[in-house]
């Protein structure tokens, strides 16, 4: 079974953004950049499933320019057995990004296409859902556990009251929770593998689809800033401070 | 111009939330319709048609949608959509699964979590877990949009739509639902309480998340947690407040053995009055917190529920 996994190379997690002084956009200039958290998690279940023998392929595939090469390295240095870079300079909507990744899926015919819920850039949340529509797959998203059995894998998805847990024919498309799976730090013999596995480049524009953005950024602007409060001393000092200052306890 | 705001219900009742996107329904402007997609969910539907600025109510009851899986769901959304401009659905779980996929099968984006409405195609979302507020204009035919909650004031429920039934019945035939581990909990939903109680990893375990139920049972209040909590096992998937948990914003957040990471931040910072109690001073959740105790959570909030 073939396993395709879709990665975003994003602003790393622990940096906080700044937003550009003319408000056009945020400023990602000298920020560190690293793999989207959700999509490690990704890489993590495909290797995972190829460890379990259940997969025989792991492939991750990137849209981006050059520099997406970096994560998709790391992907490889993680376990995925190849990559694939479509290069494009624009910023997609994640309706493009889906319809190049149906591309993809039609040429690679994977049993099982894992991606992240989101992208902690966007905060879009709709790729994998998009690319479900579009290739006509069942989708078990927000996924902490899968299960694949036979001609169908089981997904347990975190939803607003609890879990719930889905059956989906293969082949499926799963988007990762937090839960799924702790990824695995890469060792240094692997790093220096992963420089040898095959890494195939293509163009967006080859692909024949209309790429065209369905939005226009209009601004881009700081939220309002909390000013830090006060420390009191005392639990009764708080009470008195919610109940009288705060007005929010009676 | 008309629009279509799916609610979101557990079959028995209506989901406060849906109140909410329907104000942002009301700041598009245009005859608004409730779609209530369900299985035996004549409550539902009767509950709907009071909420006010609701025109119709079209109800979908049938097995197909009991589950209200996104194969099945957004096959029945996208069958309605010829007629209407703006789809728009709650940025919860439901309509985070289903809703990209409506988008999709209409050849069009969807513009995710918006938390104020500038015109007919122009929105405004928090973008780098919300560090950065973004407005973008759609320039799409279609919008499909979710909205979070957070942004809009309820609209009230006196109202009286008309109740249509439509016999669409899709299944997809491709997933079926297998089971839910639900939680099950006397206090208020995370997203509709006016305050809120979160612990975090300086809770050490799930069994001290009790000395939070007596402050919560004198406060009305919800619980909830940080991710760091719910990985290790103290309490449930469903409490995480965050970027990519919960997203609330109560009268009254307290923070307890929280450090305020930004993805924390992301899901609660919009709260109109924050506490933080953690024993570390230099802590960057103090930078957000109205009023903070630096001080041991173990020794303040025994005090804390003897004093309210
Ligand atoms: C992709 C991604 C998504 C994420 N999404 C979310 C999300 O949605 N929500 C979320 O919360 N996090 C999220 N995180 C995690 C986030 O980055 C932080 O790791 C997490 O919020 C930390 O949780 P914490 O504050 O409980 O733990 P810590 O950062 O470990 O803080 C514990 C705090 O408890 C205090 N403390 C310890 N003992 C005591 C005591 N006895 N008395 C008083 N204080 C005490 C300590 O001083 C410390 O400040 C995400 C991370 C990633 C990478
Ligand atoms: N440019 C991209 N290249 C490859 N995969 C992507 C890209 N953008 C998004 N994805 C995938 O889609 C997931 C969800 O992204 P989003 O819908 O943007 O929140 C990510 O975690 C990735 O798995």
């Amino acid at each position: 079974m073939k396993v395709l996994v879709p990665i975003k190379r994003v602003i790393d997690y622990n940096v906080k953004v700044r937003v550009k002084a003319d408000n056009t956009n945020v400023d990602l200039a000298n920020v560190k950049m690293a793999i989207n958290p959700f999509c490690e998690i990704a890489v993590e279940e495909a290797v995972r499933l190829k460890e379990a023998g259940t997969a025989t392929e792991v492939i991750a595939v990137s849209i981006g320019d050059k520099s997406c090469q970096e994560q998709l390295r790391t992907a490889l240095a993680l376990g995925a057995d190849r990559a694939i870079q479509i290069e494009t300079d624009q910023n997609l909507d994640s309706l493009n990004v889906a319809k190049l990744l149906q591309k993809v899926v039609e040429e690679e015919q994977p049993q099982l296409i894992i991606l992240g819920k989101q992208s902690i850039d966007s905060d879009n949340n709709q790729t994998g859902q998009m690319l479900a529509a579009l290739t006509g797959l069942p989708q078990g998203t927000f996924a902490s556990e899968v299960k694949v059995d036979g001609d169908k894998v089981n997904v347990t998805r975190e939803v607003d009251g609890g879990l719930q847990t889905v059956a989906l024919n293969l082949p499926a498309i799963v988007t990762t929770d937090l839960r799924l799976n702790e990824p695995r730090y890469a060792s240094l013999p692997n790093i220096m593998k992963a420089k040898r596995k095959p890494l195939d480049v293509k163009s967006a524009a080859d692909f024949g689809i209309d790429l065209s953005p369905r939005s226009t950024l209009l601004k881009v602007t700081p939220p309002s800033e909390r000013q830090a409060g006060i420390v009191v001393e005392t639990v009764d000092e708080l009470v008195e401070k919610l109940k009288n200052e705060a007005k929010v306890i009676s | 111009m008309s629009i279509l705001v799916f609610a979101e219900h557990d079959n028995n009742e209506l989901k406060s939330d849906t109140l909410k996107t329907v104000a942002a329904a009301q700041a598009i402007g245009g005859d608004i319709h409730l779609l209530v997609a369900g299985s035996n969910c004549s409550a539902v539907a009767e509950q709907a048609a009071k909420v006010n600025g609701v025109s119709k109510v079209l109800v979908a009851d049938n097995a197909a949608y009991e589950h209200q899986l996104a194969e099945n769901v957004s096959l029945l959304v996208t069958d309605l959509a010829a007629d209407y401009e703006h789809i728009l659905a709650t940025a919860l779980t439901t309509g985070k699964n289903f809703m990209p996929r409506v988008a999709a099968m209409l050849d069009v984006a969807q513009i995710s979590d918006i938390i104020g409405v500038e015109s007919a195609d122009t929105f405004v979302r928090p973008i780098y877990a919300g560090n950065a507020i973004a407005t973008v204009q759609s320039l799409d035919s279609k919008k499909v949009i979710t909205v979070r909650s957070t942004g809009f004031d309820a609209v009230a429920t006196d109202g009286n739509a008309e109740v249509v039934n439509i016999d669409n019945a899709t299944d997809a035939g491709t997933s079926r639902h297998v089971s839910d581990e639900l939680t099950v909990s006397e206090r208020p939903d995370l997203g509709a309480a006016s305050v809120v109680i979160s612990g975090g990893r300086g809770m050490q375990n799930g069994d001290n998340f009790k000395l939070l139920d007596g402050i919560a049972d004198k406060l009305g209040a919800a619980i909830g947690a940080s991710r760091a909590a719910v990985d290790a096992g103290f309490v449930a998937n469903d409490m995480q407040v965050g970027q990519t948990g919960k997203i609330v914003a109560p009268d009254l957040y307290i923070a307890v053995g929280i450090s305020g990471a930004i993805q924390h931040l992301a899901g609660m910072k919009d709260s109109k009055v924050i506490v933080a109690i953690n024993k570390d001073a230099e802590a960057p959740i103090f930078q957000v917190a109205d009023y903070g105790i630096v001080g041991d959570l173990f020794d303040v909030l025994p005090e804390l529920e003897a004093k309210l």
